[in-house]
């Protein structure tokens, strides 16, 4: 398709996406060879395509790991073109410059998408429209659409959209659509089940680790076993010897094996003797900590990030002053499809296919390193196995492509559980120290300093804005071992240390924790101290509809509550734990959850997007952690990286969503930053005792 | 490489593989049956969950050399078209989020209803924990247990 549009409609839709739309092009204005074959398609911009056959194929820009954006993003779209959904097909869109941002990151793609979409979909209507008022020689104000026809109510005229896709073709695109009244939305709003649902739960091919193609080999790769260790001597005569092994090749810092099988790449793969060496230190995880604990103790050494007021003076006459330190670990993402990539380099060309949150990112580096110019390289995505951050690197595909280099043949890498929690871009271990100042009523003084593996620790929370004395410091640590983002990034760990924190000064006050925050987002309204990056009155909706959903307040007997709310990525939660004691162990019995998210696109999705970031949130309070030890992982599979079962799951997680007209916020991550401290909270409540350091289980046992 | 015949969603295959080769990369590999899923590979996450005479086992811990004529059910043939009452009401629920691991998670609550028609919250717990979901949808798979158990016992 793309190879038969003009130069001129190109060159129109940058014009046009310079202004902030991303409407891509359209068939105009085509040269007559091209138009005869494309006549009897209607493509009005990148997103849609109506065929003569009545098939209308809306494309989803974004990739797809488990956010739902392969269903919400084509329901805009749908919304305002007027179809019925239920006839529509949904296909994920390959890497296009017509597209735009084509990334899974920041809970990004609905909330940057949403106009965007609408205009798209609008758009396509308009010329719809058009097309049939011509061909009726009626007003375009008199025709109406619904469920992909263009209806004329005055004559009982109706025409499909299939019908009137060459017509709709010829005519200009629209500059400015009308778009339609929120009031009047059909779609966006209601419950949308995922588009794949049948095919996931009838186990076609939709993942990477599925692929199948011509010619191609499957590879298991041999990487540097610990950080700071090196690719020495290798001897692969006896991986050579297996039954269906093909060929090895080195590529930098790793061996991969080609085979006919997974399972003959792997033998291959495990037969191989490497020398690795160790050419840099080999950290260690208690170090890590050691060296913050004695850094946390000094003044920070650099510039604080907020600084209102004076926390030290604030605490000469105070009544009591906290002070207190956290602790948090190295997390793995482990995403449940083991990374994959398929990569055939051939003749100065390149076929990608895989799992990445970051195609573009992956092909520019690719080129870059293959000397092959970026037109002549295509990637695609499949739906994704997870994500959480892991895909935003592009170690995966870059690898692919380099061994099928290398090896020249189609390759599909498959990676082992062990070779992915090994080869990670970790979420860096933390700690924190706060400080409070307190009169005997009153907070005075907040006094935040962290430190962490890599780029440090940084963020306030919104104590900042509502408080006279407020001072925010933030780190970083250097080391070989690699860090990455990790689902919500800085949200996930400072949310449970401030909202923590939060309940510790609460319980030195003797303060209703709902109530006390309600406080402090009133003084952020009307006695603002500096700036504030969120909206008190935002944050007072969610807070205020958890409380009501749970009946804050009430007691019932055996339940213990902890109460904790966040912003983030434009988001406002609120969240209650409720847990019970089971076997002198807490287990969560109930969440409630708050939502303030602006206008909500599938409602199905949304709900699961929150409570899966609540059970993941609880999962990763209570077990997993990463421990380097001499440079190595520790904890390579889920036999030691612990998850949450179904029986440490809650059986409700009640979640409800503030009504707003405003547009979409983030949804793929907020939730999930303030449950650790609800849950946190509640234990306290239960037992007395404050947890100062995750996993919480083995602060339990 | 042996030559080996399987009973596989009531059919008889027959592959030549090295018998050391676990169930999961003979049905993925050889039988493009990619439905069951690899996830772990030390059977901890149940990703690659199948029924061996009607049990749920971890495909990825099993020599095919030791499944012999057993029959083997994959995702592929728990239903003639998708219609078992569990891949309906995790439609209906829309369960899924990534969906990478819920055909294991199907095959596991298959094999619960089968020998216990009507299971408790308990009986899931005990059934499901052997599976891993990272993106957390254990609220709605346990509904979709309960609403499947429901229908199974209308019919």
């Amino acid at each position: 398709m793309a190879t038969t549009h003009s130069r001129r409609n190109f060159l129109k839709v940058s014009a046009l996406s310079g202004g902030g739309m991303l409407i891509s092009f359209s068939l105009f204005n085509l040269p007559a060879e091209a138009k005869a074959l494309d006549d009897m398609i209607f493509t009005p911009n990148a997103y849609i395509k109506i065929t003569a056959d009545g098939t209308i194929v809306l494309f989803a820009p974004n990739p797809e790991i488990g956010q739902g954006v392969k269903t919400s993003l084509p329901m805009i779209i749908a919304e305002e073109l007027g179809v019925d959904w239920k006839k529509i097909k949904v296909e994920l869109a390959a890497l296009d410059k017509r597209m735009g941002r084509q990334t899974a990151g920041g809970s990004g793609s609905v909330r940057g998408r949403f106009t965007e979409l609408r205009t798209v979909g609008a758009t396509a209507r308009e010329m719809l429209t058009t097309a049939a008022a011509q061909q009726w020689n009626v007003p375009v104000t008199e025709c109406t659409v619904e469920n992909g026809e263009v209806i004329h109510k005055a004559s009982g005229k109706k025409l499909s959209y299939a019908t009137l896709a060459s017509a709709a073709a010829k005519l200009e695109v629209p500059e400015k659509p009308t778009l339609k009244d929120p009031k009047d939305f059909k779609l966006i709003g209601t419950r949308v089940k995922d588009v794949d649902a049948h095919h996931i739960v009838t186990g076609k091919p939709l993942f990477g680790i599925d692929t199948r193609k011509e010619g191609m080999l499957f590879a298991m790769v041999s990487r540097a076993p610990a950080y700071g260790k090196t690719l020495g001597e290798v001897n692969d005569a006896a991986a050579l010897k297996i039954e269906g092994v093909k060929k090895v090749v080195k590529i930098k810092n790793a061996v991969a094996v080609l085979a006919t099988s997974t399972w003959a790449a792997k033998k291959g793969r495990d037969a191989l003797v490497i020398q690795w060496n160790a050419n840099e230190k080999l950290e260690n995880s208690a170090e890590h900590f050691e060296m913050f604990k004695k850094a946390l103790e000094k003044p920070a050494p650099t510039e604080p990030t907020r600084n209102d007021g004076d926390v030290e003076a604030a605490k000469n006459g105070a009544a009591k002053v906290l002070d207190v330190t956290y602790e948090i670990p190295t997390l793995s993402h482990g995403q449940m499809e083991p990374l994959n990539f398929f990569a055939n380099v051939k003749d100065g060309k390149v076929e990608l296919f895989g799992p990445t949150q970051v195609p573009g990112a992956v092909r520019a580096e690719i080129s870059k390193l293959l000397g092959i110019a970026e037109e002549n390289i295509s990637i695609s995505s499949p739906r994704q196995g997870g994500g959480f951050g892991r895909k935003l690197m592009t170690d995966n595909g870059v690898e692919a492509a380099l061994i099928s280099a290398e090896a020249q043949c189609p390759v599909q890498v498959q990676w082992t559980r062990e070779d992915d929690m090994q080869n990670d871009f970790y979420r860096p271990a933390e700690m924190w120290r706060y400080r409070a100042a307190l009169s005997s009523d009153q907070l005075l003084s907040w006094h935040q300093s962290g430190i962490g593996i890599g780029r440090g620790v940084r963020g306030d929370s919104y104590v900042a804005g509502a408080l006279t004395n407020y001072r925010a410091e933030g780190q970083g640590f250097t080391s070989n071992t690699p860090t990455g983002w990790w689902r919500a990034p800085g949200a996930n760990t400072l949310a449970y240390v401030a909202e923590s924190f939060m309940d510790e000064v609460c319980t030195a006050l003797k303060k209703d924790p709902v109530a006390f925050r309600l406080e402090l987002f009133k003084k952020a309204k009307e006695q603002t101290v500096g700036k504030i990056n969120y909206d008190p009155e935002k944050y007072k909706s969610v807070v205020e509809l958890v409380a009501k959903m749970s009946k804050w307040g009430t007691k019932t007997p055996g339940v213990f509550r902890g109460f904790s709310t966040w912003f983030s990525f434009g988001s406002y939660v609120a969240q209650v734990v409720d847990v019970h004691m089971l076997d002198g162990q807490p287990k969560v019995k109930k969440v409630y959850c708050a939502v303030n998210c602006g206008r909500v696109i599938n409602l199905s999705g949304a709900e699961n997007q929150v409570q899966g970031s609540i059970v993941d949130g609880i999962s990763h309070a209570m077990f997993p952690k990463v421990t380097f030890v001499n440079g190595a992982v520790a904890e390579t599979n889920f036999n030691t990286y612990k998850f949450l079962r179904m029986k440490d799951a809650p059986t409700e997680i009640d979640v409800q969503f503030v009504e707003s007209d405003e547009a979409p916020s983030g949804l793929g991550e907020p939730a999930l930053p303030p449950l650790a401290a609800a849950l946190a909270n509640a234990i306290f409540a239960a037992t007395g005792k404050r947890l100062r350091k995750m996993p919480f289980a083995e602060q339990l046992a | 490489m042996a030559a080996i015949n399987l009973n596989v969603n009531g059919k008889t295959v027959s592959v030549d593989v090295d018998p050391a080769t676990p169930l999961l990369w003979v049905l993925r590999d050889h039988l493009n049956l990619v439905g069951t899923k690899f996830g772990c590979g030390i059977a901890q996450c149940g990703a690659c969950t199948v029924h061996l005479n009607g049990s749920a086992v971890r495909s990825c811990s099993l020599p095919v050399s030791s499944v012999k004529n057993n029959a083997i059910v994959t995702i592929e043939g728990l239903s003639e078209t998708g219609d078992h009452p569990l891949q309906q009401a995790w439609e209906e629920l829309d369960v899924s989020q990534c969906g990478y691991c819920q055909a294991g998670q199907i095959m596991s609550a298959a094999a619960l209803l089968k020998r216990n028609p009507k299971p408790t919250d308990q009986d899931i717990d005990n059934a499901m924990s052997g599976n891993i979901c990272r993106c957390g949808t254990h609220v709605r798979i346990r509904k979709a247990i309960h609403s499947a158990a429901k229908t199974q016992s209308k019919n």
